[in-house]
């Protein structure tokens, strides 16, 4: 590996990563409780059940917060990752592009599995 | 005792061994560098780097049993033998169990590991209440023998750009001296993804630290003053 002829620092970002992830963890925590009672309260899940509940579009709403609360968490714990191992930054610019490009079709993915009409 | 030491010499051996050692210890020897000096004794080729022998000058930390540690306050009571010992990992070896700390130093350093403070001096010394004293505790005891920051997987991958759970101890100590007024540019100057935020909350540094220190505090105070200056 050839070493840069100077390292320079200041990329003066990160905190609002550190605490975007916090944030997202908290979301996620919520909407999995929420989940967790709903079922305990049903005594589980059934079709009629899930139905219902997606035909309430405040449960549509909160599933898809809870879906960009993962998809950004992962965001920054995938960008993380690669910043960790990949050095050559070319390599590293392409991952984080291609894992930021797979994320925002996953949220397009969501919304419209959320909102699209099902096609029989 | 058994023991197994790391035996490499960049300069003569092609690839780095493991040597087995048995030494009969005096009554007296009580912690793993009056074993080692033993061995030392048997085999004058072996190498360490040792100073004050009682955990203040941070010379001897090694790789002891896969942990880091300092040999001369590791009661060799408490060793599961053969005692295993490798340098401190990733650090290049000069030589068996000594490596090159420059690196270490260098990050050390780049947080300006001195007391900041352009208004004159007083006639004897800046004052500190013993509240803003306290503050201090947990932080100055850090003898820099850098046990925690080579036991830290962030600071193998990026030990160029991640400053370690060391020296950003260190940054904490300067950014939470009352006598220091330069805290907020020292907050600047760690505001990067690399240099704080390679930090991913492990704790490897908080578990073989020799004097009891907790560098995952210090860094999460860092965070915390990020986000109190600007949310």
């Amino acid at each position: 590996m050839t070493r840069p002829l100077r390292q320079t620092i200041g990329a003066h970002y990160g905190w609002k990563d550190w605490l975007v992830q916090r944030v997202t963890a908290v979301v996620m925590i919520l909407y999995t409780l929420g989940m967790l009672g709903v079922a305990l309260y049903n005594g589980g899940f059934d079709y009629a059940l899930w139905q219902a509940l997606f035909a309430n579009g405040a449960f549509r709403i909160a599933t898809l917060l809870f879906g960009l609360a993962v998809l950004w968490h992962a965001w920054i714990g995938m960008r993380d990752i690669w910043m960790d191992y990949i050095k050559p930054t070319a390599l590293r610019l392409a991952l984080e592009v291609a894992t930021f490009v797979v994320l925002v079709a996953y949220a397009a993915w969501l919304a419209q599995i959320l909102w699209g009409t099902r096609q029989t | 005792m058994k023991f197994k030491i790391y035996r490499y010499d960049p300069e003569k051996d092609a690839a780095p061994r493991m040597q087995d050692y048995e030494v009969t210890l005096d009554v007296h020897d009580r912690m793993l560098l009056d074993a080692i000096i033993r061995v030392k004794a048997q085999d004058d080729t072996l190498s360490f780097r040792r100073s004050c022998r009682e955990g203040v000058c941070g010379s001897d930390a090694m790789n002891i049993n896969g942990k880091n540690g300092l040999a001369c306050v590791t009661n060799l009571k408490e060793l599961q033998e053969p005692v295993v010992l490798r340098p401190l990992p990733g650090l290049p070896v000069i030589r068996d169990l000594i490596v090159d700390m420059s690196q270490f130093f260098k990050q050390y350093h780049s947080i300006k590991p001195y007391l900041v403070n352009d208004t004159p001096p007083p006639e004897k010394e800046r004052l500190q209440s013993p509240a803003d004293r306290e503050e201090l505790d947990g932080l100055y005891e850090c003898i820099l023998c850098a046990c925690c920051s080579t036991a830290c997987p962030s600071f193998w991958w990026n030990p160029d750009k991640f400053v370690g759970p060391a020296g950003l101890l260190q940054a904490y100590r300067f950014i939470a001296d009352s006598r220091d007024h330069a805290a907020s540019e020292r907050l600047d100057n760690l505001e990067d993804p690399y240099r704080l935020f390679r930090c991913h909350t492990i704790m490897n540094c908080v578990d073989v630290c020799p004097k009891g220190l907790n560098p995952t505090r210090a860094i999460g105070k860092i965070r915390e003053m990020m986000v109190k200056r600007a949310v």
